[in-house]
């Protein structure tokens, strides 16, 4: 994975053999080790694998941790502090997420190989039920499928409305770029579940959009097209889609028009002296510079759109259920923690390869 | 970009802005909903459907008390934990930026996790964690978990802004006498701020509109969007509407008082 390059210290000299060999320690691997050493005892403690006093055995290690790194740097030289400052910086923040990121992902998969005693049990006992994945799979198929393939769709359709959206802010806003970006922003600080509710009384059966493409004439066509449903939009997986693909938009536009404004405009003119064409120096420059933020985009995308429910929640209908859905479900409704733990983790599972085998290709760069 | 050459060029040129212009739209057409049914006086408790205009809903609106509370308590929350998660970011974010160490490609990929994770993964994950440690689920696990999505949010967008950063600076005032920590409130802070102010605003944004990993871990406490989703059911008041357009107005004012601001400020100092 292709993680951006740190900023290079000019004064910092990371080759090895420069080391003075009189030195006994490295306190980069001091604070390196330290802040490792803090982040798997709180993942330990957190998912409950020891607990007691082994548990306050380990909290207070952490607690050393933090001590001996403070120690180091009052005892070591503007040297040392300078190294393992980077280490304390991070300390706080990286120990939040070792706490209330990787720890619940082990009880996650914890609860999704336990069994519930009864069937209104609030906790499961852990007993290697891999049963739960076999459920997942066959109650749940369906909903992982569509989860992803409108996911995959509504991406699609964010490329295909924010491309030109980005090129057109990029290339001809002019004067007026940060007016525009700021009007494609706008809409999203409203709250998300506001606008899809307004979306589910825009696309109601008496709504305006079904009755303005009624008397437009439209109607045929997009029944032809398998979008509208006789004189229905809603509780369509259309409507599900065009949904995900409203809410998730931006997320694709900017990071395209981030990629878009870099491009030096020379490089199009001298293109267009080359090919002597507007279209084909468009698919020769300007595409293939502007894939880092398409990339980028698809990934601020797909993730959040395959997992979602809102919009299936309210666009969509019990023949559209999405795995989104299906977890909250069974988590929230039924209580059945191991089966959604299991769905849980395999969503998790599936995104994470697709994260991986993406970011070889494409790299993680341009994400932030 | 050079005059257009043809006919059909210009042609293909207007349509796209027109393509632009439509997609804008649709951007747009939930808002004006929201907005314009802030002014309708719907009749029974569902206001789903156009009646009469009125002003009424403006005159009162906070009238819908269990709504005012769910929003106090969101802004609450999103303030703690934006105030948590900024300066937990912020750390990390000069840390990556200013030095180079080992270990540093492993700890920003941890960093990236978060936001590669669906919500619902998060969520669900957290509170599975909440339940095994007997962790009554309240407004402080809501603080927790939105600081969790937040620091990553926070310490990536810092890093982007301080990446350019001139750290020469810091070297330059430490030869002229000034002590780290003087050095760190003169130079340093001065110049990340700007970047710093404009994550936290994003990332308290963030937090005021979760749903998703909020609905798994808020226990019996009733957000903004929590009290939202539950009244589609239940009755959904113009009040609904009002105080959606009001954090719409207070979000645009922000955010063009704050692009002024650094415009005015980039301006000075070019002169």
């Amino acid at each position: 994975m292709t993680i951006s390059e740190p900023t290079l210290d000019p004064d910092t000299s990371r080759n090895e053999s420069t080391v003075p060999a009189r030195r006994s320690f490295d306190p980069e691997r001091l604070g390196l080790g330290l802040l490792l050493l803090a982040g798997a005892l709180l993942v330990v403690v957190g998912t409950g694998i020891v607990t007691g006093v082994l548990a306050t055995l380990a909290l207070a290690l952490t607690l050393g941790t933090v001590v001996a790194l403070i120690g180091a740097a009052i005892l070591g030289g503007p040297e040392v502090r300078r190294k393992i400052a980077p280490y304390g910086l991070l300390k706080p923040g990286m120990l939040w997420l070792a706490l209330f990121y990787l720890a619940p992902l082990v009880t996650l998969l914890r609860n999704s190989l336990s069994t519930l005693p009864s069937r209104f049990a609030v906790k499961a006992d852990f007993d290697w039920n891999f049963g739960n994945y076999s459920t997942a799979f066959t109650d749940f198929g369906g909903q992982f499928q569509r989860g992803f393939g409108y996911a995959a769709v509504a991406t699609v359709l964010t490329i295909l409305l924010g491309y030109p959206l980005a090129y057109v802010i990029a290339f001809r806003g002019g004067k007026y770029r940060g007016l525009l970006l700021g009007l494609i922003i706008i809409p999203f600080f409203t709250s998300y579940l506001i606008r899809t509710i307004a979306w589910q009384s825009l696309l109601a059966d008496t709504g305006p959009i079904p009755n303005v493409l009624n008397d437009l004439g439209f109607r045929p066509i997009l029944n032809a097209l398998g979008i509208m449903d006789g004189d229905k939009i809603l509780n369509t997986p259309a409507a599900v889609i065009g949904g995900l693909t409203y809410n998730f938009l931006p997320f694709m536009a900017l990071p395209i028009y981030v990629s878009l404004e870099k491009i030096n405009l020379t490089l199009v003119d001298a293109a267009k002296d080359l090919y002597s064409g507007s279209v084909r120096a468009f698919f020769k420059v300007i595409f293939p510079l502007s894939l880092p933020g398409v990339f980028a985009g698809t990934l601020l995308t797909f993730i959040p759109a395959s997992g979602d429910f809102v919009n299936q929640q309210y666009l969509g209908n019990p023949n559209t259920s999405v795995i989104g859905q299906s977890i909250q479900n069974q988590f929230l409704v039924q209580n059945n923690l191991p089966v959604a733990s299991a769905m849980s983790f395999v969503l998790m599972m599936i995104i994470t390869v697709f994260v991986i085998i993406y970011s070889r290709f494409f790299g993680t760069d341009d994400l932030a | 970009m050079s005059a257009p050459s043809s006919p059909l060029g210009s042609v293909a040129r207007w349509g796209l802005n027109l393509f632009a212009v439509g997609v804008m739209i649709y951007l747009f057409l939930p808002i004006f909903w929201i907005v314009g049914f802030s002014f309708n006086e719907p009749k029974g408790k569902f206001n789903f459907v156009w009646q009469n205009a009125t002003l009424d809903n403006w005159r009162e609106p906070f009238k819908d008390e269990a709504l005012t509370d769910a929003l106090l308590t969101s802004l609450k929350i999103a303030s703690f934990s934006t105030l948590i998660a900024t300066v937990l970011g912020s750390l990390i974010a000069i840390g990556l930026a200013r030095y180079s160490f080992k270990g540093n490609a492993f700890l920003d990929f941890v960093l990236v996790l978060p936001l590669t994770t669906p919500e619902i993964v998060i969520g669900s994950s957290l509170a599975t964690l909440f339940l095994d440690q007997s962790v009554t689920r309240g407004f402080s696990t809501v603080v927790i978990a939105h600081v969790m999505f937040q620091i990553s949010f926070v310490a990536l967008t810092v890093r982007a802004r301080v990446r350019g950063f001139d750290w020469t600076l810091e070297q330059a005032a430490q030869d002229l006498g000034a002590s780290p920590m003087r050095t760190f409130w003169k130079v340093t802070f001065p110049l990340i701020l700007p970047g710093i102010l404009a994550a936290s605003l994003l990332s308290f944004a963030l937090s005021l509109d979760d749903f998703i990993i909020t609905l798994f871990n808020a226990g019996s406490v009733s957000t903004f969007p929590l009290f939202v989703n539950a009244s589609f059911k239940n009755s959904f008041s113009p009040q609904i509407n009002v105080l959606a357009t009001i954090v719409l107005l207070a979000s645009v004012a922000l955010m063009a008082s704050g692009t002024l601001v650094s415009r005015a400020k980039s301006r000075r100092s070019t002169r």
